[in-house]
């Protein structure tokens, strides 16, 4: 007997949730528990009193496991707003990379010119090393990071996805 | 300025004004303040059991038949981990209900100090919500929260992690009203979208094969939608089947029953599910128990799907028109409609001629004798009805066998009056549920009927019944086998009994004795009648040991990976092996 493997969506949903002990461990949690994915998620309060968090978590599944995700987080005591915003369309998603290459000559002014292309900055750099911060949609630095490995690539951090709607609406 | 209490007796001033009466529990180390609170009062009545585990089933039955969530108190580590599964239990089945768990102290959390266990991390996937309270301020509006929180929308369990130094330290206590409860986000949903209740209704009216699929979300919605319920299957005309869990919603009598759906489900109510042109699910999950194989399931139907939990919709199937909200204000929403437009069913003539071809095959059916002179089991429970149903007795359940032929053979007249492991299928259940039932209904009759495997895997609560003189009856389906464990053996894996014989059993009846039960044996059909007339004659607790067919089957069954219409209605059907597909699909 085999297992089947089914068609794959991958959506970024924005979750907003009371600031309080246990509320990441719940999430992720639920999504371990379920078998659902998170490809990336990122947390931050933002709110001037500290009460409330937005989560912004991309997930791929199924169309029916991706409608599962909303209403099983909906669920959630502490959940107070679940937003898909792929299925809303029309938002911005952003991530932020510190991209770490080592080298020297020619590689070194290579790294240069592709991260000029790019618009990452150095944000560190010694005789043979340079850190580059990189700002862009994942697939913009999931290029970026190829183009490195060719050329030195030592060491990356990702924070993972903020995103928000479009517009003059706030959800 | 309000005095300052402890949090001990914050707890226990909270409990009270939650109007508790009951609490089950067990004391250790990191409970004993509130124990102490508990010993200088008298408005709650602490039942003190004889494991953790005890005591969350009993707070499941109590709860299942009042409709008043149940409360446990035991303390952290071993305590915390012996309630789990009654826990987890509580979270399938819906059960309200509040745990208070002792906790070490704040400072040596996370040390891995004596009898430190992470009960929240440990229970944050079987429970509707938890807490680990670190500020006795926070201590009343937590209580407050966790009552509303178990009792409200869906219910379920809470659990409340209470380390031992927040109940000896002193705060403020306030009773809070549910609008100034901690958690703004968490609004459950009431009413349902009325659009959506006109598209609803608007269907039935127009359906030639309707087909009503009941859950217990009607009966934790309480008593009132099951009279709801009743007016429109009278309206309606409809069929209606129910869920384990659903039992009793419609009383068993009315001629519009087709008896329980699924795997263990009458051949009519699965028929008419696969056949319907519209299916209204009230209350129910499309459990895999419950649809057989998904993509037959009711294959030409549109379908309407009221809950109150927005996860449970589309979650297994898709259906046409949700309505998220309380099973009964929404079915009082659909009679209104249904009256106010005046709507007339169709002609259901020739879908009932149709049903009554499927319940002629009659397949409930079983001989009364066998040859061997063994007692029928289904036999035994049809006795047992005929015995006590005119006192409509609360019937709890274990899990096997024994629990599908009550399910089967035990007609439900109405709600609240039927307890059993249906989400989880918890061995042991019923024996510590029947004693929360029997405190929460000091005069009924209340009957755990039980297989001779489950029973002893809670056995210890006997003593609970007997300090507190409640007079359950535990009537025991004894086949010497974990029948069902069998039964799977005998229809998957070709007969080979691995480890499902119930070896070394223990004298039932002078068990009971050293108990200080009643203990009754019946061991022949002839002696049916009379063994249970001194059961129900013995005003204490009684445990009966019947003797039943060791190798009986339960019938008819939908083998697993099988759709609603290859039902199996006679053993003589069974082939005995089953492919690795059909295995896995268990
Ligand atoms: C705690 C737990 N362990 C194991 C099982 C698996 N199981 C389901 S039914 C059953 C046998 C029950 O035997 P018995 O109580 O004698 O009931 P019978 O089927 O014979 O009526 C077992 C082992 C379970 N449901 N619960
Ligand atoms: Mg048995």
């Amino acid at each position: 007997m085999h297992i089947q493997q089914q068609e794959t969506e991958r959506h970024t949903l924005s979750v907003t949730v009371d600031n309080e002990a246990g509320v990441l461990a719940r999430i992720a949690g639920m999504f371990t528990a379920r078998g659902y994915n998170i490809d990336s998620l990122t947390v931050a309060d933002v709110t001037e009193d500290d009460s409330i968090s937005r989560i912004t978590i991309v997930t791929t599944g199924t169309p029916a496991v991706i409608e599962q995700v909303v209403a099983q987080l909906d669920r959630l005591i502490n959940v107070h707003r679940v937003i898909d915003l792929t299925e809303r369309g029309n938002f911005v998603e952003r991530e932020l990379a510190l991209v770490k290459v080592v080298g020297t000559g020619e590689h070194r002014i290579e790294a240069l010119r592709l991260a000029d292309v790019y618009r990452a900055r150095v944000v560190d750099a010694t005789t043979g090393s340079f850190v580059f911060e990189v700002t862009g949609s994942s697939e913009k630095i999931d290029k970026f990071i190829e183009l490195m490995g060719e050329i030195g690539l030592v060491e990356v951090a990702r924070t993972g996805v903020a995103a928000i709607a479009r517009g003059k609406e706030a959800v | 300025m309000t005095t300052e209490m402890s949090g001990a007796d914050i707890l226990i001033q909270a409990l009270n004004d939650q109007g508790v009466e009951v609490v089950f529990g067990y004391p250790g180390g990191a409970v004993l303040p509130i124990y102490d609170a508990l010993f200088n009062q008298q408005r709650i009545k602490h039942i003190l059991v004889r494991q953790e585990g005890g005591a969350a089933h009993a707070a499941e039955g109590y709860a299942r038949s009042t409709g008043k969530p149940g409360v446990v108190l035991v303390t952290s580590g071993p305590g915390a981990t012996n309630a789990i599964t009654g826990i987890a239990d509580a979270m399938m089945d819906s059960i309200p209900m509040v745990v208070i768990t002792g906790q070490v102290g704040t400072p040596l959390i996370g040390s891995d100090a004596f009898q430190e266990c992470d009960t929240v991390g440990i229970t944050r996937h079987v429970t509707k919500h938890n807490y680990l309270v670190k500020d006795p301020a926070k201590l009343g509006d937590i209580i407050h929260e966790a009552f509303h929180i178990a009792t409200s929308g869906r219910p379920g369990p809470v659990v409340i992690d209470l380390p031992k130094d927040v109940q000896v330290a002193t705060a403020p206590y306030r009773r809070t009203n549910t609008s100034a409860l901690p958690h703004r986000g968490y609004k459950p949903a009431i009413k349902g979208d009325l659009t959506a209740i006109e598209q609803a209704i608007e269907l039935l009216s127009k359906a030639e094969r309707p087909m009503i699929y009941t859950g217990g979300g009607i009966i934790n919605s309480g008593p009132a939608a099951s009279m709801v319920l009743r007016e429109l299957v009278k309206l309606t005309g409809a069929p209606v089947t129910s869920t384990l869990m659903g039992l009793g919603a419609l009383p068993a009598s009315s001629p519009q029953w087709l008896g329980m759906l699924g795997m263990h489900g009458t051949y009519e109510a699965n028929m008419a599910m696969n056949q319907c042109d519209v299916m209204l699910c009230l209350g129910a999950r499309f459990d895999d128990r419950v649809t057989g194989r998904l993509d037959a399931f009711s294959p030409h139907s549109k379908k309407i799907h009221v809950d109150i939990d927005r996860g449970s919709i589309n979650k297994i199937v898709r259906v046409d028109v949700p309505i998220i909200g309380d099973v009964g204000r929404v079915l009082e929403d659909m009679v209104k409609l249904w009256k106010a437009r005046e709507y007339q069913p169709r002609d259901l003539k020739p879908w009932w001629n149709t049903i009554k071809t499927w319940r002629d095959r009659n397949c409930l059916a079983y001989p009364a004798s066998v040859e061997s002179g063994e007692i029928v089991p289904q036999h035994a429970i049809r006795k047992l009805w005929e015995a006590t149903h005119r006192q409509q007795p609360i019937i709890t359940t274990e899990v096997g066998q024994h629990q599908m032929w009550a399910a089967q053979h035990f007609d439900f007249e109405s709600p609240n009056k039927w307890l059993t492991s249906g989400g989880l299928g918890t061995m042991g259940y019923g024996l510590p549920a029947a004693i929360g039932a029997q405190l929460g209904n000091p005069k009924a009759l209340v009957i755990d009927i039980a297989g001779e495997a489950s029973i002893q895997m809670n056995i210890q609560e006997m003593g609970t019944a007997t300090q507190y003189r409640l007079p359950v009856k535990v009537f025991i389906l004894n086949n010497e086998y974990m029948g069902m464990v069998r039964q799977w053996q005998d229809l998957t894996y070709g007969g080979r009994y691995s480890s499902s014989y119930s070896d070394s059993l223990p004298d039932f009846v002078r068990l009971a004795e050293a108990y200080g039960w009643k203990g009754i044996r019946i061991e022949r059909p002839d002696q049916l009648e009379q063994g249970i007339a001194d059961m129900l004659a013995h005003d204490g607790p009684v445990m009966v040991d019947c003797m039943v067919a060791k190798m009986a089957n339960c019938f008819p069954m939908i083998p697993s990976g099988a759709s609603h219409t290859d039902m199996i209605l006679d053993p003589a059907q069974v082939s005995g092996v089953m492919d690795d597909e059909a295995k896995a699909l268990v």
